[in-house]
């Protein structure tokens, strides 16, 4: 039994932003693999909730009319992981929520909730960064479109306007950002499943034709700083060089000048910095080894 | 012996498997008052008052009673037998809930309520007053002079110290030539992790209290509901249904007296107590942190000198099991590499952490992992190899140890090794992986233990049993000491149908559920004695049976008693064989005689004054990344020489799971409390690094099967046991990979980074120039 | 506040069932004490343990962090379900018992959910996949060794292959 004021049920996207003007104090629940745990723990108990969890039109992957992979905000992780659009056009983003919590959190869980919650450490949060995702948001006014840099405000705030009733309700990859990239996630935790991220990192490339020159190398790391967060520093260093083994330590390197991860008893700064060079320098290697390139 | 030895099915898998199978929580009555703690948020205080008055308000609530309320009773709560000897008696030193704040979470007061939401409400409701006092985590800071005291008549928080003398240790050490390794061994506090939550259910009837309760020792837990509510024992019911795993937790009396008198304050209506996977972690017992101080001399022949052992087991905020768990952790140490002269101490001290109890292995998975990483390195300062160092210091056959009566019967040290060593391939890869140099390496190690079965001599050790010969011949077996998931009532099973002589294990019907006003008295399922002990009691029991079974056919058929015997389920004639009548006739006959009807049962107590030592080692290989700090465990397999198997399957089985323990001792798990409150980091599934199902390799179980001499079926211990070795063969195996030895655990990522740095395998050049 | 109560349709174990709900319940809470199926156990009520794992339209889920008003119109089955009309046993509950992949059994109904939901997928999965697939529960007395060997044994007989592995 969870300690809830009262569930209003929306049954469309417009219901849902009405049902956000009228219950303003109201917390809005799509999977609730966060949002219930928080209830039983306290943190928001007695509060009103919107769940959104029923409305199918915010589920499923699609390609919009300017080829933009779309994902609605309720697609589950494991669906998400199984999509062929997926699998053809940002695979590392499958791969990503695939290392999310259990088999069973993946079927409940969305890339809504997952992004919403503002937290750091969310699988998906690294690779939408890196692939410059848009996020999509319905309110009374209509639809507005944010990049997800922008999105996250701070440690679980997310650019979402309350006021003007809004919800996300898809999440875009833009085509520039996926044609002919490739890209690696790997996740650092403690134990192989069931593991909230110690560092994650997420890294993709786009090579020139003959593979010999890298155009494009993106990185984002979560847990790297109080929000998810790009690494230009690296990016600087390896767009537009040649793939090398060389490089890839310069690249690493260089991760440094960007991210401040901090101390706490899930791990120490020194230490989560050491992993986050050899994971810059790992996912890299990995993503032009993908892209057809060589490193050697 | 044809019912034992079998991999037979365990007797409740179908219910198990089908989803039938009733824990405390599916019998609760509809109705229950849901009783919730308030536990402290301080490490240290005095609660100055507690102001109920919102809690109370909320509709739905029933009650609230806080620390101000409780009988001033104190009360034991360790699951040992009685003693009638006051001196041998566990530490009272608990309250129903508590005034005096001794940990984060310390049980403060309760909300009653109709439902769960008002109990949790009312919990939240509740505004607390402390008179904040200073906290100590640490073990040998809470031995210091004027560190916090935590209980009256313990000056220097400490429960107690015992100390054992071998020779002369200060004499020995001056011999010219020897070679000192010094070490400290630092283990950690970890939870039982039973899938099922502690959880009980009290109401009254007729006058007295029913307990119902997820707990491995029903008839102790009678005794301290008994002493807790200051009423007689026998005033006390407590019913034992299937429970979801235990491992040592439920040992203790858990929530079982503060649930019982929650009922008796609303009138005896049914009140539960739940315990949260949270509280659980907290609010129930953990494992003994154990800080060893070990200091061993070698003669350059490669046997012992002299060593030194000191022992700093931090006992938590109340005594529980106290000192029983460091003492059998510091008694190791003589027998597993007995020398000449040694010189041992321990002390058990109260810190303001949760209070700790039995855990499986009960002080031996810290011995084993302090022990066998000082030995490890022990060899590698002789330049020996540590298996032949092992081989040439290890309890010897024959080796007798007076106290507990243990002889070393066989040569199973050696054994279990050579079976470990031919799995892992130890030689051939001890000498390849010495060639890895990159930045992944491989390693094997190793390591060995022993283990006493029961308790006996320390405690009484001792087993009751009842047997009903039923109307189709089969027999209903009841007997105290409790199935938790480890499989003791098909190994009861087998044991009485062979010692009966039954058709099947099947023809037996082992009463899973144990009450105390019905179950014969028995002490419950720890020590990994249940099929130990239960083995005599069975096995005098089924004797007595069988005596009144054959009596009675005699005079019913006029054959001579003597000339008649039980052979699969059937009376036969001993001089040719022929079937005499089968028992279900028997059992027809006997109970519907016109004149002079007969119910055919049989029931005794055996008094066990004996012991028997269990053996075993593990061996693991290891592929360590030292960049990233991880190491990935490739193989482990367990070896063990626990007598006859009753059931290879099912001891295979309880292998696995204690080797699953080991592997989350040596590589994850640990509980971790914030320095600066006290307060728990990590009290739950997701923080707490329990393996998962992509953490372990294949897990490989081998026997070596000498049958122990003092039990009638050959058996000994094996429930603990496998938890004991293979935190510190994973520590060997990574010393042997990358060269660094480490002497704590478990070895998780933090720590890797930590040592390799030190070591100098991990070099940041960023961090260098700062 | 008043309680707030919902009338849940839905098909439990091939039978459909309504009946009016708290809307604060889990589902873990709605099969337990509305419909009494005690299978479905509570280890840690976060989603972490896995212990309550129920199939929802043929995918596992944690029932503990589902709301009970959501399983309208869904298709639910708990381990009750997974036993034949007339009794039988399922084959990979056969296998739990068989491979002594059972100990104190409070993890066992949702192993087998998620097992059935493997098998059902009608596939080959590599032991690694297999590992990955099972690793939403926790359990303490296995080491998960002989829970692999079944659910593998039983994957290999639905393909037609020598379960011996």
């Amino acid at each position: 039994m969870f300690d809830i004021k009262a569930i209003y049920e929306a049954q469309s996207v417009g219901d849902a932003v009405r049902l956000r003007l009228e219950h303003p104090e109201a917390q809005i629940i799509a999977g609730g693999s966060d949002v219930l745990v928080q209830v039983r723990e306290g943190k928001r108990a007695g509060r009103e909730l919107i769940s959104i969890y029923g409305l199918d039109e915010l589920r499923g992957v699609s390609l919009d009319g300017e080829e933009n992979l779309r994902i609605g905000s309720l697609t589950s992780f494991s669906h998400i992981t199984r999509d062929p659009l997926v699998q053809k056009y940002c695979g590392v983003l499958g791969e990503a929520v695939d290392q999310v919590g259990s088999p069973q959190i993946r079927n409940i869980g969305t890339i809504g909730g997952n992004t919403c919650n503002g937290v750091t450490s969310a699988d998906s949060a690294s690779t939408l960064h890196a692939w410059e995702a848009i996020v999509e948001l319905t309110g009374k006014n209509g639809v507005r479109r944010v990049p997800i840099h922008d999105f996250y405000i701070k440690a679980g705030t997310v650019d979402i306007r309350g006021e003007e009733g809004e919800l996300q309700t898809a999440i875009l990859i833009p085509r520039a950002s996926y044609e002919n990239t490739f890209g690696h996630y790997i996740k650092y935790g403690m134990r192989n499943a069931m593991e909230i991220a110690t560092l994650g990192c997420s890294v993709n490339v786009r090579l020139s034709p003959d593979k010999r020159r890298i155009e494009r190398c993106r990185i984002a790391y979560g847990v790297a700083g109080p929000v998810p967060m790009r690494a230009p520093s690296a990016e600087a260093a390896a767009s537009g060089a040649e793939p090398s083994l060389a490089l890839a330590e310069d690249f690493s390197r260089a991760v440094l000048r960007d991210i401040h991860p901090r101390d706490s008893w899930r791990a120490a700064k020194d230490f989560r910095e050491h992993i986050a060079v050899e994971m810059a320098k790992r996912a890299l290697i990995e993503s032009v080894r993908k892209a057809g390139g060589d490193m050697a | 012996m044809s019912k034992v030895g079998k991999s037979e099915v365990r007797v409740d898998a179908f219910d198990k498997a089908t989803g039938r199978t009733k824990y405390y929580e599916d019998r609760i009555p509809p109705g229950a008052l849901y009783v919730r703690i308030k536990h402290a948020e301080k490490a240290h205080a005095v609660v100055r008052s507690i102001d109920t008055s919102a809690a109370a308000a909320i509709p739905g609530v029933v009650k609230v009673l806080t620390c101000f309320d409780v009988p001033d009773i104190p009360f034991p709560t360790a699951g040992h037998p009685w003693s009638l000897d006051p001196g041998h008696q566990d530490v009272a030193d608990r309250h129903l809930l508590n005034r005096h704040v001794r940990y984060w979470g310390d049980d403060i007061a309760v909300v009653i309520a109709e439902n769960e939401i008002a109990a949790k409400q009312g919990v939240r409701a509740l505004t607390v007053e402390y008179d904040e006092l200073p906290f100590v985590l640490d073990v040998q800071e809470a031995m210091k002079d004027g560190a916090p005291q935590l209980h009256e008549g313990f000056p220097n928080n400490i429960l107690k110290h015992t100390d054992m003398r071998k020779g002369d240790y200060a004499a020995a050490i001056l011999e010219p030539g020897l070679i000192k390794v010094e070490g400290w061994y630092e283990t950690p506090t970890v939870q039982h992790c039973h899938i099922e939550n502690h959880g009980c259910y009290a109401y009254e009837e007729g006058g007295r209290v029913v307990v119902v309760s997820s707990t491995q020792i029903p008839h102790i837990i009678r005794r301290v509901v008994g002493q807790a509510l200051g009423r007689p024992w026998a005033d006390i019911e407590v019913v034992k249904p299937y429970i979801g795993g235990g491992f040592g937790n439920k040992q203790d009396a858990l929530y079982e007296p503060l649930c019982a008198w929650c009922s008796t304050q609303v009138g005896g209506r049914c009140v539960r107590i739940d315990c949260s996977r949270e509280e659980t972690f907290v609010s129930n017992r953990v494992r003994h942190a154990i800080r060893f101080h070990i200091v061993s001399w070698l003669k350059r022949d490669g046997t012992i000198a002299a060593r030194k052992v000191e022992c700093f087991s931090n006992q938590g905020a109340y005594a529980s099991h106290g000192h029983s768990i460091v003492a059998k952790a510091m008694g190791s140490f003589p027998q597993h590499y007995p020398c000449e002269n040694m010189e041992c101490d321990s002390w058990t001290v109260f810190t303001n952490r949760p209070a700790a109890g039995a855990m499986r292995g009960y002080g031996m998975p810290q011995a084993s992992f302090a022990d066998e990483s000082n030995i490890e390195d022990c060899a590698a300062a002789l330049g020996m190899d540590p298996y032949e160092f092992r081989k040439k210091n290890v309890m010897p056959q024959g080796f007798h140890d007076a106290f507990s009566g243990n002889t070393n019967y066989y040569d199973s040290f050696r054994e279990c090794m050579e079976k470990g060593a031919a799995y892992i391939d130890y030689e051939r890869k001890m000498a390849e992986y010495a060639k890895d140099t990159g930045p992944i390496r491989r390693g094997v190690g190793m390591a060995t233990f022993w283990y006493n079965t029961a308790v006996y001599p320390i405690s009484l050790e001792t087993s009751s049993n009842r047997m009903l010969l039923n109307l189709d011949g089969t027999v209903t077996f009841q007997c105290g000491e409790t199935e938790i998931g480890q499989g003791a009532d098909t190994a009861y099973a087998q044991m009485v149908a062979e010692a009966v002589g039954l058709r099947s294990y099947r023809d037996v019907r082992v009463k899973s559920c144990q009450d105390t006003d019905i179950t014969p008295t028995g002490l419950g399922a720890y020590a990994s004695r249940q099929t130990y002990v239960a083995g005599f009691s069975i096995r005098q029991t089924a004797d007595i049976l069988r005596e009144k079974i054959l009596t009675s056919a005699a005079e019913r058929t006029g054959h001579p008693l003597g000339d008649l015997d039980i052979v699969d389920g059937c009376i036969v004639r001993r001089s040719d064989d022929s079937p005499v009548m089968t028992l279900s006739e028997l059992a027809m006959t006997a109970q519907y005689d016109p004149v002079h009807s007969e119910h055919i049962t049989a029931e005794s107590t055996f008094t066990i004054r004996s012991n028997a030592y269990s053996f075993g080692c593990t061996f693991a290989e290891v592929e360590v990344d030292i960049p990233m700090c991880k190491v990935k465990l490739v193989d482990i397999v367990n070896v063990h020489d626990c007598g006859k198997l009753i059931n290879p399957a099912l001891a295979r089985a309880q292998v696995h799971g204690g080797m699953s323990m080991a592997i989350g001792y040596g590589l994850s798990e640990q509980l971790l409390f914030d320095e600066k409150t006290g307060r728990p980091l990590n009290n739950n599934l997701l923080d707490y690094k329990l393996s998962t199902f992509m953490d372990h390799p294949h897990l490989e179980a081998q026997f070596i099967e000498n049958p122990e001499p003092t039990s009638p079926f050959g058996t000994k211990a094996l429930g603990e046991p496998p938890a004991c070795s293979g935190a510190p063969a994973i520590r060997n195996a990574i010393f042997h990979a990358t060269g660094v030895a480490i002497d704590r655990n478990p070895i998780n990522p933090h720590v890797l980074f930590e040592e390799f740095t030190k070591a100098g395998l991990i070099r940041d050049s960023w961090r260098e120039e700062d | 506040m008043s309680a707030q109560y919902k009338l849940v349709r839905c098909n439990i174990n091939g039978r459909d069932v309504e009946k009016m709900v708290d809307v604060r319940a889990s589902l873990t809470d709605m099969l337990r004490n509305e419909y009494h199926l005690t299978s479905t156990k509570k280890g840690c009520e976060v989603g972490e343990c896995g212990a309550c794992t129920v199939l929802i339209d043929g995918e596992t889920f944690n029932s503990c962090i589902y709301l009970a008003i959501w399983a309208e119109g869904k298709h639910i089955v708990t381990l009750e379900g997974l036993m034949g009309p007339d009794g039988q046993l399922s084959d990979i509950q056969q296998a739990f018992m068989d491979e002594a992949a059972i100990q104190c059994g409070f993890c066992t109904p949702g192993f087998l959910l998620t097992a059935a939901e493997i098998l059902d997928m009608d596939r080959l999965f590599s032991d690694d996949e297999l590992r990955k697939l099972l690793s939403g529960h926790l359990c303490r007395c296995t080491g998960y060794e002989n829970i692999f060997r079944a659910v593998k044994k039983t994957m290999y007989r639905r393909q037609g292959l020598d379960p011996e592995l």
